[in-house]
């Protein structure tokens, strides 16, 4: 541990720090561009210097000078000032003067760098030069010409996104940011660069020119469009959620988000439900509230329990789902079930449907195996979590189902269960790799689950992990990728088919057959609504989605900016979620409607506030009441050992930038689906 | 780029081979840098520039990003990523060679060629470009054609130079005084006597 004196004081940091972060650990602000904690050291934008005793007579970098015994830094001399003076005035020289119109302004580091330590005047006349800007696809809107060259954005694409697409082309006054080849970013994190360029270069192409920072209301709240829980920002002004920005949570996503997260908000304001609708006479139109719950009223009460079914959706909050399953127990229906997909999780040890290791545990691993999962689909946060480990080195990936560029290298395995067969039974060579491991990984994804033989894909992967000493004392390297925000949710609260009750697949059965009537969806839109028959519908929702078009009655639900909700991520990791606007026009909250519904059915559920239901919750499972923590689970039985299927697992995201309701409302994501999958139709003339 | 590119490259078995060497002369793992020598090879190969399926194929001989390769090839002045002409003429107009009169060679290339600086010929036989220095300011001013330095050079000369490209010549690289390398311009000034003992 070093001690070194910073502008006279004396401090003792962690060896192999840099004087900037020794400087920030002193409480002292060292202005930067190019410097980024989570990225390599560039060293070009000499915005950092400092004066270094014992060292030259001049300036040094300290973002890329290491701390050492005895060193004395000053920050506040004459000669810094001057040297940041004169950094601040070459990195201004071919700067334009655009700050009014530049989307930057107001949350711009040059600007507040230039105010802070600039000398607010240029010596230089000559022309200013001029760069053409690039075109990056739908998500990044670029001005190139106000580039300073940080190269923080190539550093990302190149070190945590792991897609190498972006480069400086030409040298000195001709050097240029850009792709080279016209070309749009084809990374599930590219838009992390927005937030990362330090000027107005690099800025949001769905947010142009749409609001300045000081106009917005910010809300922290957690992200439903994966499992991980990204913690975001909502900003908001008036009614409209206008962008979605990460926030710092070290456990989870670090300070990215995936482009999905960031960018599916525009479909919070098309294809919404902001009334409740009955179907008259073939045709769904619009209703009051008091003449939707009738219209259920009058179909449901006396109806056997054993008829009426429940099936939540994916973006549905803990909330809600309690609601839903206190609900269903007072109609007397054993037919629930949170699992839309059919993954054969839930009803053995709470381990068998987490992501035990945890998102910030995966640096610890040193080999991962990943069975029927894409994780840069399903889940790019924690994807880039294991590209991190991976750069580090010594640390193997094995795949067994699609194989995916997943950024890193992988050892492709097999396609399907027979591969996996052979892992589990030892004959298989990764074993050994496994084995040898000291902290393996096995990630087990929903291509894996969500199929007939799934809960023998289970079981031979908790095998895999008991033979493999994957599970120890302190380390629990089992772990199940979740995909929908709702599903943990769901399983910790027991949203699963009670005694006699039945799974989804036999709901859609019975109400095919007639023998279900009526099926209560809240927000569930990826079933085959063509299989539910006859059976009388009841969707309760945010978004016109599939489910919308099928049910008979519609209650107008809240969107996940639009709640006070909990929601548990794939490593049981309970957040709160909290209201940045109110749902639109009728829209309730969601655990609201259920629980005004309740009434009228005869059932009334017993709790009046939130405080009281998430008390309720809380006894279900402790999960809810340590909000913030992922709450290691206990291993013990699951699975079903039994044949599988030789069938390859399937990846279960076709198109990443549409996967639930809110997405596929998006235009945003329609135009990324267009632009970087070449997906859906072609721009017509009238596209603009 | 509006410039059109050839549907596909592959080396030609010659530089296949070439390009063996030159990867094998870096360790196991390092093979990106053979970047250099591959891009060369490649330019030569095309035509003196490099179309982008050839810059591509660089790149995933190496197992480089595209990008990377594109970065370098746009870094260095003596890759071009668009058609040159068949004849390659660059100026050096730093310090030296400019206090020896590089203007005017510029000029005579100028009016020689037709083109002025950074054009090619219409019939595509000569580029003209400045050059910053060429590290041979001891027989400046030069001007580096192809693979060759003409040095020593004043307009005549040069002018010279230019007429035997034209009429198909390959005219002897070197000083045009002739002098024999960088020897003193007026001749001997030292070891002057023809033996030791005159010397003394």
């Amino acid at each position: 541990m070093p001690k070194l004196k910073i502008d006279g004081k004396e401090i003792e940091v962690p060896a192999g720090l840099n004087v900037l972060q020794a400087c920030e650990l002193a409480g002292v602000e060292i202005p930067r561009f190019c410097y980024h904690e989570r990225l390599s050291v560039a060293g070009n934008c000499r915005m950092c210097l400092v004066e270094l005793k014992p060292g030259p007579p001049k300036p040094a970098a300290s973002c890329a000078m290491p701390v050492a015994e005895g060193q004395e830094v000053f920050t506040n001399t004459p000669m810094v000032r001057k040297a940041r003076e004169g950094v601040m005035e070459f990195l201004l020289i071919n700067h334009p003067l655009d700050c009014p119109i530049c989307d930057q302004g107001g949350e711009c580091d040059l600007q507040d760098q230039s105010m802070a330590y600039g000398v607010g005047r240029s010596r230089f006349d000559e022309n200013k030069r001029a760069v053409k800007d690039k075109d990056l696809g739908p998500l990044v809107e670029t001005h190139m010409t106000r580039c300073i060259h940080c190269t923080r954005c190539i550093r990302f694409s190149t070190e945590v996104a792991g897609v190498e697409e972006m480069g400086a082309t030409g040298r000195g006054e001709h050097m240029e940011v850009g792709t080279y080849i016209e070309k749009c970013l084809t990374s599930e994190l590219s838009a992390n660069i927005i937030d990362l360029c330090p000027v107005g270069a690099l800025t949001s192409k769905p947010y142009a020119f749409a609001a300045r920072p000081w106009e917005l209301a910010r809300t922290e709240t957690v992200d439903v469009m994966d499992a991980v829980g990204s913690n975001i920002r909502v900003d908001t002004r008036g009614t409209a959620v206008m962008r979605v920005l990460p926030v710092l949570n070290e456990d989870i996503n670090e300070e990215w988000i995936s482009d999905k997260t960031r960018y599916a908000c525009d479909g919070l304001r098309r294809q919404r439900l902001d009334t409740p609708f009955v179907r008259r006479d073939g045709a769904l139109s619009p209703a009051n509230w008091d003449e939707a719950f009738a219209a259920i009223v009058s179909r449901l009460r006396g109806m056997d329990g054993a008829k009426i079914a429940a099936i939540a959706g994916d973006l549905a909050d803990a909330e809600a789902m309690c609601a839903l399953k206190d609900l269903m127990e007072g109609l007397g229906s054993p037919n629930v079930d949170c699992r839309q997909d059919g993954a054969a999780l839930g009803g053995g040890a709470r381990s068998g449907w987490l992501f035990n290791t945890t998102i910030a545990g995966i640096e610890n691993a040193d080999a991962v195996l990943i069975v029927g999962s894409d994780p840069r689909r399903e889940a790019p946060i924690i994807n880039a979590r294991i590209r991190k480990r991976w750069l580090r080195g010594g640390f193997k990936a094995g795949v067994v189902g699609p194989n995916i560029d997943l950024t890193y290298s992988t050892e492709h395995l097999g396609a399907g269960p027979q591969t996996l067969k052979e892992i589990a039974d030892g004959s298989h060579p990764f074993c050994g790799t496994l084995k040898a491991a000291e902290k393996p990984m096995i990630v087990v994804g929903q291509g894996a689950l969500a199929r007939a033989d799934g809960a023998a894909v289970l079981a031979a992967a908790r095998k895999i992990a008991e033979d493999c000493g994957a599970v120890t004392d302190d380390w629990n390297g089992f772990n199940v990728l979740h995909r929908a925000a709702a599903r943990v949710g769901g399983l910790e609260l027991g949203l699963l088919p009670g005694m006699g009750g039945r799974d989804v697949a036999s709901i859609l059965d019975g109400a095919s057959k007639g023998e279900i009537d009526a099926v209560y969806l809240l927000g569930a839109d990826e079933i085959p609504m063509e299989r539910l028959g006859k059976a009388f519908v009841i969707y309760q929702g945010h978004h016109g989605d599939a489910g919308a078009h099928r049910a008979d009655v519609i209650l107008p639900g809240a969107a996940y900016t639009e709640k006070n909700a909990t929601y548990v991520n794939t490593e049981g990791r309970a957040q709160r979620g909290r209201r940045a606007v109110f749902p639109p026009g009728e829209a309730r909250e969601d655990w609201t409607i259920l629980r005004a519904l309740s009434d009228p059915l005869g059932c009334k559920l017993p709790y009046d506030d939130i405080f009281a239901l998430r008390r309720r919750m809380a006894g279900i499972s402790p999960v809810f009441d340590e909000i913030g923590l992922a709450v290691p689970a206990e291993w013990g039985a699951f699975g079903t050992a039994g044949a599988m299927d030789d069938a390859s697992f399937a990846t279960p995201i076709a198109n990443f930038y549409m996967t639930d309701p809110v997405s596929r409302a998006s235009e945003t994501m329609a135009a990324c689906s267009r632009a970087v999958l070449g997906l859906g139709r072609e721009a017509t003339g009238t596209d603009g | 780029m509006n410039v059109e590119q050839a549907a596909s490259f592959a080396f030609t078995p010659e530089n296949e081979a070439e390009a063996d060497k030159a990867v094998a002369r870096y360790p196991e793992g390092r093979q990106a840098s053979a970047v250099l020598a591959l891009l060369d090879i490649a330019q030569r190969q095309c035509g003196g520039w490099l179309p982008r399926v050839a810059m591509d194929h660089v790149a995933e001989r190496l197992s480089m990003a595209p990008i990377r390769v594109y970065e370098v090839v746009t870094f260095y002045e003596m890759y071009y990523d668009r058609p040159r002409g068949t004849h390659e003429v660059r100026v050096c107009t730093t310090t030296p060679c400019w206090l020896r009169g590089s203007a005017d060679l510029v000029k005579t290339c100028e009016a020689e060629l037709g083109i002025r600086v950074g054009e090619t010929t219409e019939d595509g036989q000569y580029s003209l470009s400045e050059f910053e220095c060429l590290g041979a300011c001891v027989n400046a001013p030069i001007v580096w054609i192809d693979d060759d330095y003409y040095e020593d050079l004043d307009p005549e000369k040069l002018k010279a130079v230019l007429d035997a490209f034209k009429r198909g010549e390959a005219p002897k690289p070197g000083s045009q005084s002739g002098r024999q390398t960088s020897a003193p311009a007026p001749g001997l000034t030292t070891l002057t006597a023809k033996t030791a003992k005159e010397a003394r």
